[in-house]
């Protein structure tokens, strides 16, 4: 087990370094500078700015120096929010996004395991073809549609929630954001749900259990459960690469001010130094969630390890 | 030589015929099917029959809600604009990206698979290492890094940024089929026979591949016409005056309180361009699938 997950650490860091290098090298030699915008600029202030910023030292000098402030948790001021760091900027979205995220993810896991269950005992009846149909729904529409189609009907017709807002995360606001982004990940947590529970239901040992006279809720709780949860976990990692990615959608909908904003803005903007740092960010965190995926998997089943 | 290659292909119709049976029996194939060419003869040739073009300003009927006016059908956004016509070249360029972006990225796929594959040893090895470092990565951030570098909003930057981040899992898949074809006697012949690599990969490789190619494509359009509206949506994809379906929704949200027509028209067509697509991409999978036989 140790060997194996040195193997899967020693593994992420050279990823990680390439993440790093692309996006700063590719971003840096973009067409287009991040002051090119503002017209009025003499050069005189130019190029005080390219020297405040650094811009005017050789490329391999500010990768050096770029690596040097990451290793010190620094990710260099924004371009174009003066006055700000990246860094503050990401500390100050990423409670937000970190607890939709969570909220999320703890929602597919409550609402998605039981339904699949659900699903799969009573096969092909009419809870059955309820449920697969809700799935290929969910798993079919994109955040941006069951996002502002929720606070249409929920915000504007029933009046029950806020349409947009955040107000210091009070959970009336949390409500349909977090929905909005649970929604997919619940439909496919769903769908592996019951096809590895029907799955299971096949074993020998599940017909051994059922010999011996057990019914059917000892058999689902004490003996099918556990095997079928192992695909779900295994999910879990691509999972959260899911909904680090569907927050950019989910913050943008309804307005929250989460990081997620910052990735597009900056986008937008071209302002180098934020884009790298919500890469970074993001791409560390997506690594490290599989990571951990990974670890986790490779516990419950030995044959992975030995691989 | 030639065939060789004539009996691999006549030898894999079988299955192929076979799927198209098993295809038009299945009821929701056959629906699924159709609305998607329902839809594409829609967008193709509909804009034309109508009075309006996707960036004429009707000042008399603002934000028009659907059937209230004899001419536009659908309504009209804040600017006048018919959303049919708009919606329906939505439609059209949705569909174009996704199919030009799946063919990018099924050449790049299958040439490396295939290549990766039948050439084994080191190269097999150091290609697929590169693919496992590209694969996690978001691909979302390899697409924003490339459409922040280049012109917002060129067709030709979207097609390229999209079927640069989709050809990793057709490489995946074609490069386990070519290890099992590899060992096959046809391709012993065929370099018995005296042929070059390239000949025997573009001869015998490559058509014995069609199969779960063809499978795969059509689960990967719908990803790609949904990665497409996705980055329309962020304002990174098409830009004004055209529309996309994932623009037209953006538009839509922000107006929904005075005018939901204009949000629930646009999602309406795309929630059914992937409904159908998913639907038909995952019946081919079993219709083509020899286990389920």
């Amino acid at each position: 087990m140790l060997r194996y997950a040195f193997r899967r650490i020693a593994g992420v860091v050279p990823t990680l370094l390439v993440i790093i290098t692309v996006s700063f090298f590719v971003v840096r030699l973009a067409p287009g500078g991040p002051f090119e915008q503002e017209q009025t600029l003499s050069p005189q202030v130019r190029a005080n700015l390219d020297r405040a910023y650094g811009l005017d030292r050789p490329i391999p000098v500010q990768y050096w120096r770029y690596l040097r402030g990451l290793a010190h948790g620094d990710f260099g001021p924004s371009f174009k929010q003066h006055d700000f760091s990246v860094t503050e900027l990401i500390t100050q979205g990423l409670p937000v996004s970190g607890s939709l995220g969570i909220t999320a993810v703890l929602l597919a896991i409550l609402i998605g395991i039981p339904l699949g269950l659900a699903a799969a005992v009573w096969r092909q009846t009419l809870m059955d073809y309820g449920i697969t149909g809700l799935v290929v729904l969910g798993i079919a529409l994109p955040g941006f549609v069951t996002g502002p189609v929720l606070a249409l009907v929920f915000g504007v017709y029933l009046q029950w929630l806020p349409v947009a807002g955040w107000e210091e995360g009070s959970p009336r606001y949390f409500v349909l954001p977090a929905l909005t982004l649970a929604l997919p990940v619940i439909a496919y947590v769903a769908r592996l749900t019951r096809a590895s529970l029907l799955d299971v239901f096949q074993a020998n040992f599940i017909r051994t259990a059922r010999a011996r006279g057990l019914g059917p809720w000892r058999i689902l709780w004490g003996h099918a459960l556990r095997p079928t949860l192992l695909p779900v976990v295994s999910y879990l990692g691509p999972a959260t690469a899911f909904v680090v990615t569907g927050s950019l959608v989910v913050e943008t909908v309804f307005g929250l001010p989460g990081t997620g904003r910052y990735l597009v803005q900056g986008a937008i903007n071209r302002d180098y130094t934020l884009v790298m740092g919500m890469v970074i960010v993001y791409g560390t965190l997506v690594l490290l969630l599989n990571l951990i995926a990974d670890l986790v998997y490779g516990w419950l089943d030995p044959r992975v390890r030995n691989e | 030589m030639s065939e060789i290659a004539l009996s691999d292909v006549r030898g894999s119709r079988g299955l192929w015929w076979d799927a198209v049976v098993r295809i038009t029996r299945s009821r929701v194939a056959v629906v699924a099917a159709s609305v998607i060419l329902l839809l594409t003869i829609l967008a193709l040739s509909g804009p034309a029959f109508s009075r309006y073009t996707y960036d004429a300003l009707d000042w008399q009927h603002l934000a028009a809600a659907p059937f209230a006016t004899a001419s536009h059908w659908l309504g009209t956004d804040r600017l006048g604009r018919d959303l049919l016509v708009r919606t329906l070249y939505g439609v059209r360029i949705s569909l174009l990206i996704s199919l030009v972006a799946t063919a990018i990225s099924l050449a790049i796929g299958v040439t490396w698979g295939a290549v990766a594959g039948y050439v084994g040893g080191r190269t097999d090895e150091l290609m697929m290492r590169f693919v496992d470092v590209l694969y996690s990565l978001p691909y979302l951030f390899i697409v924003i890094i490339l459409t922040t570098l280049f012109q917002r909003g060129s067709l030709m930057v979207l097609f390229c940024a999209i079927g640069a981040v989709g050809w990793l899992t057709t490489a995946r898949i074609v490069r386990g089929q070519t290890l099992a074809l590899r060992r096959r006697e046809f391709i012993e012949a065929a370099r018995a026979g005296g042929l070059g690599t390239a000949a025997i990969l573009l001869r015998h490789i490559i058509p014995n591949l069609i199969g779960p190619v063809v499978v795969y494509a059509t689960l990967t359009i719908p990803q790609m016409i949904l990665f497409e509206s996705f980055l329309s949506f962020l304002g990174l994809g098409v830009q004004e005056p055209l529309a996309s379906l994932g623009s037209l929704i953006n538009d839509g949200a922000q107006e929904m309180q005075s005018a939901p027509w204009m949000l629930l028209v646009p999602a309406g067509f795309l929630v059914a361009l992937l409904v159908c697509f998913n639907l038909l991409g995952d019946a081919l999978r079993d219709a083509l699938d020899p286990r389920e036989h």
